[in-house]
């Protein structure tokens, strides 16, 4: 047998014992909690697991699904591991910018604007996003859902407290991010928190709401859904994808991170390029 | 050690990892300048990079080369001779499907990309199908991720200490396990090319 690429033609080897018992753990908790993580990706998912295993202390994945199957409290616990709560403010100040200068206007036609941040985990994106449509004279009449699978992280993100020591950067990405004030304006510090003004997200519903399994909700002129696709294997992507497609309304917008595209996804073709850059699409059909 | 005489021969090697950090931009460039043509093996990179979510290695590559570098993309296929570089800001996985996939998740080793999470996540791709080299730098990235390729079967080398700019990568991978090879970047570049035409036959 001649392989003549690397991409075309993999061995087909068989699964790992590490990867059967991380099948079998997804398909536990499915089952169990309804939390669908079958079609994430496996490299990422597999480090969080081992992580989790040594902070949890449990000897193996079998061990693990085995309590978590008996034990809802350690699940709780699990599901702070097994998604990636890890944001910042105008993370990629570029894309905001980009946000504020391109997106914004169009937003101004509408009488009233729905945005949609899918995958908000704690919040960070939610109160940038907020402060910037502040900044544009749009809030007031924007309501904004903040879906996230945890409710950890949602809760973390209704408080809208974000700890002391990332301000300086969140600071610097704001500025770069064309913002219009003193950043120190939306924020209360005190103690080791920087507590951001309630009235930011007094228009924001958080709800819980899974990329995997649940339904559009509502149809948005926005949705911005950055570093969430990555986790996906393909397939989920395409659904998640779907789902935002469905959302959107007529030449909606739809913004991702920096380093993700829809280029290997299905619906490659039903996005337009707005801002390539900066990975913000518009719905093209 | 030598180059021409594989640990096992018949070893068919369908990719290779790269990981450097201080120094790494010359010792790639002096890795990889004028590889022959065709070239089919996969050459995937983790260059450790201030985080600036820019970068411009693969134009830097691309005009030196003369092979297709790029920047890897979620869920981008790896394709036969394209050289890869792992985007600032993200570690930088191989799934099974020979995909790459991009995360997140919080630094390791203060870096991110990091040369371990590649490394490690390949050698479940590849299995003993993988080499991974490791070149000059100022920090432990990779020596884990070097192992992890040797248990998988993989073929693991790294530069001499004393060639290279900076010798703490290559002495932390040499000090968790003794790497198949060690070898200054002109023999490394020797090994590289037996591996490309092992893998065309």
């Amino acid at each position: 047998m001649t392989l003549t690429t690397a991409a075309s033609s993999p061995l087909p080897s068989p699964l790992s014992n590490t990867e059967i018992e991380l099948r079998l753990l997804m398909e536990a908790i499915y089952l169990k909690y309804s939390y669908d993580f079958r079609d994430y990706t496996v490299a990422s998912q597999k480090r969080r697991v081992l992580h989790a295993l040594a902070q949890l202390g449990l000897p193996s994945i079998p061990a693990l699904q085995e309590k978590v199957l008996r034990d809802s409290v350690l699940f709780g616990r699990l599901l702070q591991y097994l998604t990636i709560p890890v944001s910042e403010m105008f993370r990629d100040p570029a894309y905001f910018l980009a946000l504020r200068h391109h997106v914004v206007p169009v937003l101004h036609t509408y009488p009233s604007v729905k945005v949609w941040v899918a995958g908000c985990s704690t919040g960070e994106e939610v109160f940038s996003l907020a402060i910037l449509l502040r900044e544009e004279g749009l809030l007031s009449r924007t309501q904004i859902y903040a879906t996230d699978i945890n409710p950890a992280s949602l809760d973390k993100a209704r408080q809208g407290i974000f700890p002391i020591e990332a301000i300086r950067g969140y600071t610097a990405n704001y500025q770069r991010a064309g913002g219009r004030s003193s950043f120190s304006d939306y924020y209360t510090a005190a103690y080791e928190a920087a507590r951001f003004d309630p009235s930011l997200c007094a228009g924001v519903i958080f709800a819980d709401h899974s990329l995997a399994t649940d339904s559009v909700f509502a149809e948005t002129q926005l949705v911005s859904c950055r570093n969430v696709l990555i986790y996906f294997n393909r397939e989920l992507q395409d659904r998640a994808l779907g789902l935002f497609h469905e959302s959107l309304c007529h030449r909606g917008f739809l913004g991702l991170g920096a380093k993700e595209s829809i280029d290997f996804s299905s619906y490659s073709q039903r996005f337009d390029a707005h801002s390539q850059p900066e990975r913000i699409y518009r719905k093209a059909t | 050690m030598k180059p021409n005489a594989p640990q096992s021969p018949g070893r068919r090697v369908e990719a290779v990892v790269l990981g450097a950090s201080a120094g790494g931009i010359e010792a790639l460039l002096a890795l990889l300048h004028e590889l022959p043509s065709p070239w089919r093996l996969p050459v995937v990179i983790v260059l450790h990079l201030p985080e600036t979510h820019e970068s411009h290695l693969a134009e830097i590559f691309g005009e030196r080369l003369h092979l297709p570098v790029r920047e890897a993309a979620d869920k981008m296929p790896l394709a036969a001779g394209h050289v890869y570089f792992a985007p600032p800001g993200y570690h930088l996985s191989i799934e099974r499907d020979r995909r790459f996939s991009l995360s997140c998740e919080p630094p390791v080793h203060f870096s991110r990309p990091s040369i371990d999470v590649l490394m490690a996540s390949a050698a479940d791709a590849y299995g003993p199908a993988l080499a991974g080299m490791l070149l000059t730098g100022a920090n432990d990235d990779g020596a884990e991720g070097l192992q992890r390729i040797h248990l998988a079967g993989g073929l693991t080398a790294v530069q001499d200490p004393n060639e290279a700019q900076v010798s703490t990568m290559p002495e932390a991978a040499m000090a968790l396990r003794s790497p198949d090879h060690v070898l200054p970047l002109r023999e490394l570049r020797a090994l590289l090319l037996q591996l490309e035409s092992a893998h065309a036959h």
